[in-house]
């Protein structure tokens, strides 16, 4: 029996370093495996004995790409366990910050690591010689989503201004000016995005997935709402854990997640898009319609198309709230600690974050649990490249394995987060 | 035109990766009047963003090649390629070969770029700079005010 074996070292553009290793026997693939071997970084346990004031700095520094998304679930859930909800211009200032964070990750995953797959380059320095407009224009609208960073997070990677109750200080409206006309602009050049890939040669495969994301009523999620799946799954934070479990596999160094009764889901884009399409707004809704995008996107090679459709909205949602803006009297709500649990989850760019901590009377963290999205997307992105590496497996090797790389790359994962990626063995016969 | 600038990239907590944002920090004190000083941790598009519409940018990291721990590697990107062509110079070799390459496709690089690698061996978590790295820095902050 002839047998051929790919080895890819490390897989390129994606954030964090692990391992892929599909084994191909007659012809058709008969495992896939990710091996995560980026050293685990305990921050779980590195958080146990600090202040709940300290919690949201130091989770911050978990991902440089998605630090909102960790200081964003932190506050909700000690803000949970304290038994305070935070509304008005702070709740709106919130949703602002993560509208920059969500504008600045999905163009970079777009423009930067994506969309090369799709054109035919190596990379996105190859695309840039080519389509140097294009990327230019991601460029722009990533600026737009570092100033919001830089301006209410007091600078653009690890945000300094977040804390329990609210900001240390709240911009004043005047402060926002300059910003609202650069997002006007960029709200154009993401309109144009969407458009763009829109018109990439995708590979029709899709699959019924086990779709989860929180869900609000009368908004897009960020911060607030229940998590619920396609399935039927309608439950709060505070039950997360009775619905959701993570196992450790020895290849590992990162957990991975599935229900409680063994199925695997996918968290992120698709998921929210599915489940929350009439909340996007109109502008978003309409760009969404016009890439040939239903309610529901069930191919993950789209999830391009919809992470340009939620950078528009991020963008649109963000001149709303800069608009409707006005600046509160106090930053922030005074808490008083106490002991207890407290949970939240939360919209990271690539899927639901659950933070779970209890505390101490004096407020000193006693114990936390931190799931973030990649982990909970892991056994969906095993279980694409088992269903579609078969389709592609009479490519010659180097395209094969740019394929499943491809695949991977579907899903944006922070390795980095989950603990980094990514090697490929490919070992068929 | 932006005045010229030095970005200092690394992460101040492991070990040797301290030299960029050490460095950034003394010439911050020492030569504000003449330079633009940044700390970068270095991804691609932040560097990219920094070095628009300069002339003239000197870019500081800790690195890797094989070289003796605390060699000072000076490379003139309008005179040679790109840093990975020098192996795995930087230890943001992903972030800043990126952002070079970047820079050179969109026609943005400083008409003047310099990188300034040193040669680390350790970028433990929360360890100190190696003392051959340590004496390195002083010698390129040195170096850099005298250029």
């Amino acid at each position: 029996m002839a047998r051929r074996t790919i080895k890819t070292d490390y897989l390129a553009r994606v954030e964090g370093e692990g391992g892929l290793k599909v084994v191909v026997r007659d012809g058709a693939v008969k495992s896939a495996e990710l091996s995560i071997f980026e050293p685990p970084r305990f921050f779980e346990a590195f958080l146990r004995g600090r202040a709940g004031m300290e919690v949201s700095d130091i989770v911050a520094r978990i991902c440089g790409i998605c630090p909102v998304a960790y200081q964003m679930s932190a506050v909700h859930a000690l803000e949970n366990a304290l038994g305070v909800t935070i509304d008005g211009p702070i709740r709106d200032l919130r949703r602002l910050l993560y509208c920059g964070e969500w504008i600045e990750s999905h163009t970079l995953h777009v423009h930067m690591l994506h969309a090369p797959d799709f054109l035919g380059f190596s990379g996105s320095i190859d695309m840039a010689r080519v389509h140097g407009d294009e990327v230019r224009r991601g460029l722009e609208i990533k600026k737009a989503g570092n100033e919001i960073l830089r301006l209410l997070g007091g600078r653009e990677i690890h945000p300094i201004n977040v804390r329990i109750g609210g900001f240390f200080r709240a911009p004043r409206k005047q402060e926002f000016a300059e910003l609202a006309e650069k997002l006007k602009r960029a709200r154009d050049l993401a309109a144009e995005v969407v458009r763009w890939v829109a018109t990439f040669d995708f590979p029709e495969r899709e699959r019924d997935y086990q779709f989860v994301s929180l869900s609000h009523p009368a908004e897009y999620p960020f911060n607030e709402g229940r998590i619920v799946s396609n399935r039927g799954l309608d439950v709060a934070a505070c039950d997360y854990d009775d619905h959701f479990v993570e196992t450790h596999e020895k290849r590992s160094t990162a957990l991975r997640s599935h229900m409680r009764d063994g199925s695997t889901y996918l968290v992120g884009p698709l998921a929210r898009y599915a489940l929350n399409f009439e909340k996007l707004s109109p502008i978003a809704r309409d760009a969404a319609k016009h890439a040939g995008l239903g309610p529901v996107c069930r191919n993950p090679y789209r999830s391009i198309v919809v992470r340009a459709v939620e950078t528009l909205y991020a963008i649109d949602e963000a001149l709303r709230i800069i608009d409707a803006y006005e600046a509160p009297e106090r930053s922030f709500v005074d808490l008083e600690w106490r002991a207890g649990a407290g949970y939240a989850a939360t919209e990271a760019p690539r899927g639901l974050l659950y933070h779970r901590y209890t505390m101490s009377d004096e407020g000193t963290i006693l114990d936390a649990q931190i799931v973030p999205p990649t982990s909970q997307n892991q056994a969906c992105i095993e279980e694409d490249l088992q269903n579609y590496a078969g389709a592609f497996l009479d490519l010659p090797d180097e395209q094969l394995r740019h394929r499943c790389e491809q695949t991977v790359r579907n899903y944006d994962p922070c390795i980095s987060c989950a603990t980094h990626f990514l090697r490929l063995d490919m070992d068929r016969a | 035109m932006k005045r010229p600038i030095v970005i200092g990239l690394g992460n101040p907590d492991r070990g040797d990766d301290a030299v960029g944002p050490v460095i950034a920090r003394i010439l911050r004190s020492h030569a504000a009047h003449r330079y633009d000083v940044v700390h970068a941790v270095g991804e691609a598009t932040e560097i990219l963003a920094l070095l628009e519409g300069r002339e003239d940018a000197t870019l500081i990291d800790a690195c890797v090649s094989g070289a003796r721990v605390g060699t000072i590697h000076r490379i003139d990107l309008q005179v040679e390629g790109a840093p990975d062509k020098h192996g795995a110079i930087s230890s943001h070799g992903f972030g800043l070969a990126q952002a070079i390459g970047l820079a050179r496709a969109l026609d943005v690089l400083p008409k003047r770029c310099l990188v300034y690698a040193i040669e680390a061996q350790s970028f433990e978590q929360g360890a100190t700079m190696t003392p051959a790295v340590a004496e390195a820095t002083n010698r390129l902050v040195g170096q850099i005010l005298t250029q």
